[in-house]
């Protein structure tokens, strides 16, 4: 028995086993005839459980808003692997880039993360490291402190969508490990930046 | 038979020579240095020495004392003649030379593999010996040897200690099959290499300990920064931190009883002591900025640090036992990295104005800042031990590579090498006597 925190006002469920190896993720576009959709807007207020019924499926919720897409699969950690191995899902960048000695996230980058917020406070399961970096300019030790600031920063917007504290995990790599080991403009934007590198338990 | 067995000796010890002649960083002049002292040094007679020889010990001396920048060499094939001892010199030829100061020596061997390295520095206008020394020394250490007498030179001329004949350690990162970082030590002309640790996740920082035998440094082998210190010559080492955040900046104090670091367990980076046996921390900063890059002040009694409180990278100094941080330097957008001068008078740093990051120094007392270098990526500067030259790193082109600086900004010589990038210098301390 899992408890998920509901906060989509249209959460839409599909339920089927077929369905899981034939779609990884759906959206209410691409609903095949084969899948049966739960509203569960009554719920909200009481959360709702799913559990594994006679059919032997656990249902996992996913993804808020109005463009919100549930899978259900039988097994709740391919579940959050399904999602985040699926190049066309909302988490699928994984890369937070900031500006000179900044560690302000854009507005862009916002929208990014409120979908990674979404997907680890429905996903028990799914730990997330947050890896700061610097670009190649200043002191290696003050590039330590910025990507730690950067890694924070993540980390701040996370909790804020409902991640819990014991998902996150940071550290700072500093100017360590260029994501692009030129050394132009172009490469030290490319570098400063956090890395989102999941885990699924 | 005897002569089989010198034949083989000569040839592993040419196949050593070339190991280590590929392995080493080597020293390349790339300014000129106007004002510095004229000195002369005569190729060592090596006449008397049966195998070959790995070192030209007159070179050695020739390239260390350019790196000092207070002496120019006078190059070889302008040497007026070739002496090897001081009852064989023709004064009058040098004075025409246009030199102030000659070297001569040689090199005798005593039984096989033990030698004795014999030199004299001439005062070439008094017409009189100033110093003359008679080494022993075995073949493997016959660099260490020539470091030795250009420390000897350095001292007599100038009055202050030589630093040549002293260790640097530094990280090596190369990109072969994936990253691969290596803690190495060297001499101070960049030869004779010696791995400490190899690691495929990154290694930063390296601190000497006082006595010259350990290093502390941070490494990502367990994925995230923790400080490890190793004893280098038993290569026993030991995690002395490992908090949650960032283990970092390890800086040993004069006295050798404490290190200080860097921790971001209480939620910003903040500067702390620990004691090392007892493993006791101290927190000297508390602030929700950056504090980083602590250094111990010459005496023990305070450290100097980076911070970005005042809204940009700036030095503070703040004592061991507390208080409120002092900021000092108050010129440029962008100061970080210290090493401090052995007397404490001077603070080496990178200064960072319109995207170029140099190395500056600072005279303590008066906050003048003077350009040490006119790179653009400059970083990591550190003094040699007797505060007359600094190692830095600096990226040009695509590798980042070490040069060293005299303090006046003069003679500035690159250790360049094939493999990898080189950066984070930290010059070691007198070797003990």
């Amino acid at each position: 028995m899992k408890l998920f925190n509901v906060r989509s006002k249209f959460l839409l469920l599909c339920i089927t086993a077929v369905f899981v190896t034939a779609c990884q993720t759906v959206t209410d576009e691409i609903i095949e005839d084969s899948t049966v959709i739960v509203g569960v807007d009554q719920l909200e207020n009481e959360g709702f459980g799913v559990s594994s019924g006679n059919t032997g499926l656990d249902l996992t919720a996913l993804e808020g808003g109005s463009n919100s897409s549930v899978i259900a699969i039988d097994d709740e950690v391919e579940s959050a692997q399904a999602v985040l191995d699926n190049v066309n899902s909302d988490i699928d960048t994984r890369v937070i880039y900031f500006q000179f000695d900044s560690e302000k996230i854009s507005e862009d980058s916002l929208r990014t993360l409120e979908a990674h917020g979404d997907f680890i406070s429905t996903n028990a399961n799914v730990f997330l490291r947050l890896e700061g970096h610097s670009d190649e300019r200043g002191s290696r030790e003050y590039n330590i402190a910025l990507g730690d600031r950067r890694a924070q920063s993540v980390r701040r917007v996370l909790l804020f969508q409902g991640a819990s504290v014991d998902q996150l995990e940071t550290v700072s790599y500093g100017e360590e490990q260029p994501a692009v080991s030129t050394h132009t403009e172009d490469s030290w934007s490319k570098n400063r930046r956090v890395d989102l590198v999941y885990q699924v338990n | 038979m005897n002569r089989l067995v010198k034949i083989f000796i000569s040839l592993t010890f040419l196949m050593l020579a070339f190991s280590s002649l590929n392995a080493a960083l080597t020293i390349e002049i790339t300014e000129g240095i106007e004002g510095a002292l004229p000195i002369a040094v005569v190729p060592f007679d090596t006449s008397k020495v049966v195998s070959k020889l790995s070192a030209d010990i007159a070179k050695i001396v020739s390239n260390d004392l350019n790196r000092s920048g207070i002496l120019t060499v006078l190059s070889r094939e302008f040497l007026p003649a070739k002496p090897h001892y001081s009852h064989q010199v023709k004064y009058r030829a040098w004075r025409a030379a246009g030199q102030d100061y000659l070297v001569v020596g040689r090199v005798l061997e005593k039984s096989s593999g033990q030698y004795e390295i014999q030199f004299q520095l001439l005062d070439v206008l008094k017409q009189k010996q100033l110093i003359g020394y008679s080494i022993p020394r075995k073949r493997h250490n016959l660099r260490s040897s020539a470091h030795e007498i250009s420390d000897l030179i350095y001292e007599k001329i100038t009055g202050i200690k030589g630093a040549f004949n002293t260790r640097i350690a530094y990280i090596r990162a190369q990109q072969n099959q994936g990253r691969k970082y290596v803690l190495q030590v060297a001499d101070t002309d960049g030869f004779n290499t010696q791995t400490v640790l190899e690691s495929d996740e990154p290694l930063m920082s390296p601190s000497w300990s006082p006595d010259g035998q350990s290093l502390a440094y941070v490494s990502f082998e367990n994925r995230r920064p923790e400080i490890f210190i190793q004893h280098l010559s038993t290569a026993k080492r030991s995690k002395i931190s490992s908090f949650k955040g960032i283990n970092s900046a390890p800086a040993w104090s004069p006295s050798g009883e404490f290190i200080a670091l860097v921790l971001s367990k209480d939620g910003s980076p903040d500067i702390y002591l620990m004691n090392i046996k007892t493993k006791r921390l101290k927190r000297l900063t508390r602030h929700r900025g950056i504090d980083t890059e602590p250094v111990f002040s010459s005496n023990g009694q305070s450290i100097i640090f980076t911070s970005d409180r005042g809204g940009s990278p700036q030095i503070y100094e703040v004592a061991v036992t507390g208080g409120k941080p002092r900021r000092i330097t108050f010129e440029g957008r962008y100061n970080t990295a210290v090493s401090v001068s052995s007397d404490g008078k001077y603070i080496a740093l990178v200064y960072g104005d319109a995207g170029q990051y140099k190395i500056a120094q600072l005279e303590y007392d008066t906050g003048n800042l003077i350009m040490l270098t006119d790179g653009s990526l400059d970083e990591s500067p550190s003094f040699s031990p007797n505060g007359k030259m600094v190692l830095y790193a600096s990226t040009r082109g695509d590798n980042s590579v070490l040069y060293s600086v005299s303090v006046d900004g003069r003679a500035r010589h690159k250790l360049s090498d094939q493999a990898g990038d080189i950066r984070e210098p930290a010059w070691g301390p007198y070797k003990k006597q």
